[in-house]
């Protein structure tokens, strides 16, 4: 059974997050994510769950890889600048496979930027903001509904697949309010990580097993093991085995890969004879729908495809559309991003048109219109 | 335990460390603390950040976390908030927890949280080659200071006490019977505590200070390390090149994690929405609905 309720975005990742069974966070106060810690250290005592706030982002991130590591959910949120000082311990969490969530709302850059005003710049940060090879899962919500929903299951790839996994909300999402009904507790589906089962003395923390995903233990409950950012082989411990070092790195970035017609989530609307079509996610997206109603009422065959997961990267969602298509319009609010990837799967097979703004305002249906129009023969 | 060889994964020996290092001694008296304090190895972590010292976690058959440069303390704090039956140790040395991990020394001893935090302090940057330190003295010679260094090291002990740390105390690797009752005191300490070790670095210090040998770092730890009882009686012209040693500060004060439990409770009787996540967001709603949201 659903109910009705009316409640911003931030507030539907906070409340998302403890139906997903996250009991820890530690945050450092940024605009404009501030208010899932503000509700968060109210709420997670309230759950028996521990909030802390940290003295910056580098130890929000630790303290969160070291309470997963102690067997709880565990989450932050932040915003650009934040998510810059992150990137350090977003890469150990990745190498060293501790699932943790990162909640990033955007706000514009570089730099300190528009801290109250909403961006898509740090797209591409989420993908390679840390250095190394490294892949990543991000999901970007376009309503506050799907925000509550993506946060669970945020959580639940997490765990699924032992990794940090960033919840990508941009100002606008954060701060609307919406009338949303939410399913009841009982039907949030939520996804424990693989425990070993052996007995400790077989335990390898990085086994190498079928599905790429080795169980992980907490520590206190007896299997005493290493973990280390160094690159390991799979008991935990450093090597510089040259055969061993390719084949944790291509595992863990060959995990997601694997995984991503799991991973990968589109949203298609009018693409059954779109000759034009405009990719768009966010909250962007929301104003690309009313210009392709628009144009649909104006006989234009246009359609909207709209990214769930930005990473991975939906290829194959657009590639299979290529041959009926004619041009791709990418709005988003940044320079130009997306369209970047749109471009590398098009691989110049169709004409790609960018409309951007990084000035702190929204696009509007009109703008994404008049491109639309714009390649109307 | 029988043999106090159980708690060293032995397969990973020999160690990365140089002849002459004092990590070891440090490692050793950590073991002989554990043993003595019979903490159920499966209950003891083991932190440290990046450098040398970092190492360590590597050789020692406990959970063992070896993080980013500086960051220990913050991941050992998750740790224990997470689960503070875990007895958290955190090994770092002058460069990562001075430097790098300043901030989150001054904030872990800030808050109090009952975590052992052992800074091995040699004076340099051993791994990347003996570049000066926040603790390298003033006129020292290293790979990044080769006029001698400008910069007056921290006083790593009064950092700590001005900060809020439980507990604080140096010692050295030569002055072992009294590192393992600093360590214990550390260890057994409700809070945060603080040790400092004064350790030697014959390869990144050393050979550019005069005491190329490990032998003469001993020695000069040997001659040159008072005891804060005997340095009470001594001038300052008389103190101004020696090591104090021993326990400079402790007191007793909240813990953060028992705090913390103390908020749960109180949190948890805060109104009529208790412990369930379903009556948290149903609760909620029952308000919105109903118009009386403040």
């Amino acid at each position: 059974m659903e109910k009705v309720r009316v409640l911003s975005g931030n507030e539907a990742v906070a409340y998302g997050a403890l139906a997903a069974g996250v009991r820890f966070f530690a945050g450092y106060p940024i605009t404009p994510s501030s208010e899932i810690a503000e509700m968060l250290s109210e709420l997670l005592p309230r759950m028996g769950g521990k909030f802390i706030q940290m003295e910056d982002e580098l130890a929000s991130m630790g303290a969160i890889v070291g309470a997963s590591l102690a067997g709880l959910n565990s989450m932050t949120a932040t915003s650009g600048p934040g998510f810059s000082l992150m990137q350090e311990n977003i890469g150990y969490a990745f190498m060293t496979e501790v699932p943790c969530v990162i909640v990033n709302v955007q706000r514009g850059g570089p730099s300190t930027g528009l801290p109250t005003k909403p961006s898509q710049g740090d797209i591409m940060q989420v993908r390679w903001g840390t250095h190394g090879d490294r892949n990543a899962i991000a999901l970007c919500p376009w309503s506050v509904r799907e925000t509550y929903d993506f946060t669970i299951d945020c959580v639940n790839l997490s765990n699924r697949y032992r990794l940090p996994v960033v919840l990508l909300l941009d100002e606008v999402i954060a701060h609307m309010r919406e009338k949303v009904a939410l399913p009841s507790f009982e039907e949030v589906k939520r996804v424990e990580r693989k425990r070993p089962t052996c007995p400790p003395q077989e335990y390898f923390p990085y086994q190498i097993t079928e599905d790429d995903v080795p169980p992980m233990a907490n520590f206190g409950e007896g299997y005493r093991y290493h973990v280390t950012g160094l690159t390991h082989d799979p008991t935990g411990f450093p090597t510089s085995d040259a055969e061993e070092i390719d084949r944790v790195v291509r595992r863990l970035y060959g995990k997601i890969e694997r995984y991503q017609g799991e991973i990968i989530r589109v949203k298609e609307e009018y693409l059954e004879d779109a000759e034009i079509l405009v990719f768009a996610y966010g909250s962007v997206a929301r104003s690309a729908i009313n210009a392709v109603r628009e144009a649909r009422a104006r006989g234009i065959k246009v359609g909207l495809l709209r990214p769930l997961s930005l990473w991975p990267f939906p290829d194959q969602h657009i590639s299979h559309l290529l041959d009926q298509l004619r041009a791709i319009i990418v709005p988003e609010m940044n320079l130009g991003q997306m369209i970047g990837e749109v471009r590398r799967v098009s691989c110049g097979r169709v004409k790609t048109v960018g409309v951007t703004r990084v000035d702190g305002e929204l696009i509007t249906p009109d703008e994404i219109l008049t491109a639309i129009e714009g390649e109307v023969r | 335990m029988g043999s106090q060889l159980e708690y060293l994964r032995l397969d990973k020996f020999p160690t990365v460390w140089c002849a002459g290092c004092g990590i070891g001694i440090i490692m050793g008296s950590i073991i002989r603390v554990v043993d003595k304090l019979k903490v159920n190895p499966d209950k003891v972590v083991i932190v440290s950040g990046i450098g040398c010292s970092g190492r360590m976690p590597g050789y020692l058959d406990f959970n063992t976390l070896h993080t980013t440069h500086g960051r220990a303390l913050t991941f050992a704090s998750g740790l224990k908030l997470a689960n503070s039956s875990l007895e958290i140790i955190v090994v770092m040395g002058d460069g990562d927890a001075m430097a790098i991990g300043g901030n989150h020394l001054i904030h872990a001893a800030r808050r109090n949280v009952n975590l052992t935090a052992i800074i091995v302090n040699n004076w340099i940057y051993g791994m990347t080659g003996g570049q000066y330190s926040p603790t390298t003295p003033q006129g020292a010679f290293a790979s990044t200071a080769p006029y001698g260094n400008l910069e007056p090291p921290f006083e790593v002990p009064e950092l700590a006490r001005g900060s809020g740390a439980s507990y604080v105390a140096r010692g050295t690797v030569y002055h072992t019977t009294q590192l393992d009752r600093l360590i214990e005191g550390g260890m057994k300490k409700q809070g945060f505590a603080l040790v400092e070790v004064i350790s030697p670095c014959p390869v990144g210090f050393g050979r550019r200070n005069q005491m190329r040998s490990a032998v003469a770092m001993m020695r000069w730890q040997k001659n040159h390390a008072v005891s804060r009882k005997r340095a009470s009686k001594m001038s300052e012209e008389e103190l101004k090149d020696k090591i104090i040693t021993g326990v400079f500060f402790e007191r007793e004060a909240p813990e953060y994690t028992r705090e913390y439990e103390k908020l749960i409770n109180k949190a948890k009787e805060k109104g009529e929405i208790e412990g369930e996540l379903k009556e948290i967001v149903e609760g909620e709603l029952k308000e919105i609905v109903e118009g009386e949201r403040e």
